[in-house]
């Protein structure tokens, strides 16, 4: 793991998979593995879970 | 300052944003608004704290509400309630263009079935149904004929959440395949860009081409006649060029500029915070 990337458990598959080191809670990130929709849930240790579906009235 | 940032789901608008606020020694607060209860005189803890709450909230219900409590706290808000609560419904929002004598699509709001159809036949095909809530084009149905208006009337009406039955009609305009998106803050131009699609709909969400675009005098006058009607703040405004000039076809109060942000020139980021600093910073206005 370079000091650019970090590592996280995708919680879909459970497998390994390396994202940005730039994380932010709240942050959302396709899983290069799964390509399901992960929210970071904290970053130290970066912890995912699959992020909440799309609702009707979000956007901007 | 120290600048509350009230998300739900922290996009490359908002990284953007806090990149921009820490670079500069700002304090950042975030606040997860599903984490969040809000009681009647005592603010949640942290929000109390803040010199100004930025509302990016996804959920336009969610902005809605959090923002009145904010404000009833008497935390600075960006944007304000009031300009929450207009630009989240649509209705809302044309009838404040309106009002301010702004060029706005010719619409009518009717609550069944029947008469949503009568309103269809005297706008003519195409005109457009837009939810009363909702962004990114979706839900949004172009009725070209009197048996699809008749089709999609049904299904809101039958499937649809209450607000569904509220149905919101206007004209279609031919925008020559593109829409004009102009970010600004109390009205001043940040940065425009068109959205041109071979679509009807040409959001950037839908994946519309973007392309740079300079604010003339007239845009310049309109976006800001249609930030105040709204109740200013930190805005995009949607435009469209008809053969009479421009019109405001919406007005967005938790804005994304991220694609704005790539298109153009200008810092995008930079010159929101530059605001805010202006706005809220020690020698802001709510200092």
């Amino acid at each position: 793991m370079s000091e650019n990337t970090a590592t996280a458990e995708d919680p879909v598959t459970g497998e390994e998979i390396t994202l940005p080191a730039d994380l932010e809670v709240g942050e959302i990130l396709d899983s290069p593995v799964s390509g399901a929709e992960l929210e970071v849930v904290s970053t130290e240790p970066v912890t995912l879970e699959e992020a909440p579906e799309l609702e009707e009235d979000w956007g901007e | 300052m120290n600048v509350g940032v009230l998300y739900s789901r922290i996009r490359r608008d908002e990284k953007l944003l806090l990149a921009e606020l820490r670079d500069r020694g700002h304090g950042v607060t975030k606040l997860d608004v599903r984490d969040q209860q809000f009681g009647l005189t005592d603010p949640p803890a942290g929000l109390g704290d803040v010199d100004v709450l930025l509302d990016r909230c996804l959920a336009t219900s969610r902005s809605v509400h959090a923002t009145q409590f904010a404000e009833a706290y008497g935390v600075p808000v960006v944007n304000s309630a009031a300009t929450a609560t207009r630009c989240a419904n649509k209705a809302r929002t044309s009838l404040a263009l309106a009002a301010a004598g702004v060029p706005t699509p010719t619409t009518q709001v009717a609550f069944t079935r029947e008469t949503a159809l009568e309103t269809v036949e005297s706008l003519g095909y195409p005109c457009v149904l837009k939810p009363i809530v909702g962004s990114w084009g979706r839900l949004v149905a172009k009725l070209e004929s009197r048996t699809a208006a008749e089709a999609v009337l049904e299904h809101k009406e039958t499937l649809g959440h209450y607000e569904h039955k509220i149905f919101y009609l206007q004209e279609f305009l031919d925008k020559a395949g593109r829409d004009i998106r102009v970010l600004a803050v109390d009205g001043d131009p940040v940065a425009a860009m068109t959205r041109r699609s071979d679509h009807w709909l040409t959001n950037a969400a839908r994946g519309a081409e973007t392309a740079r675009l300079t604010v003339d005098d007239e845009m310049r006058a309109l976006v800001a006649r249609a930030s105040e009607a709204v109740g200013g703040g930190l805005l995009g405004v949607d435009l469209m060029e008809t053969d009479d000039g421009y019109t405001v076809h919406e007005v967005n109060h938790t804005v994304e500029f991220k694609t704005l942000d790539d298109t153009v020139a200008v810092d995008v980021p930079g010159r929101v915070v530059d605001w805010l600093e202006r706005r809220h910073g020690p020698q802001g206005v709510s200092a």
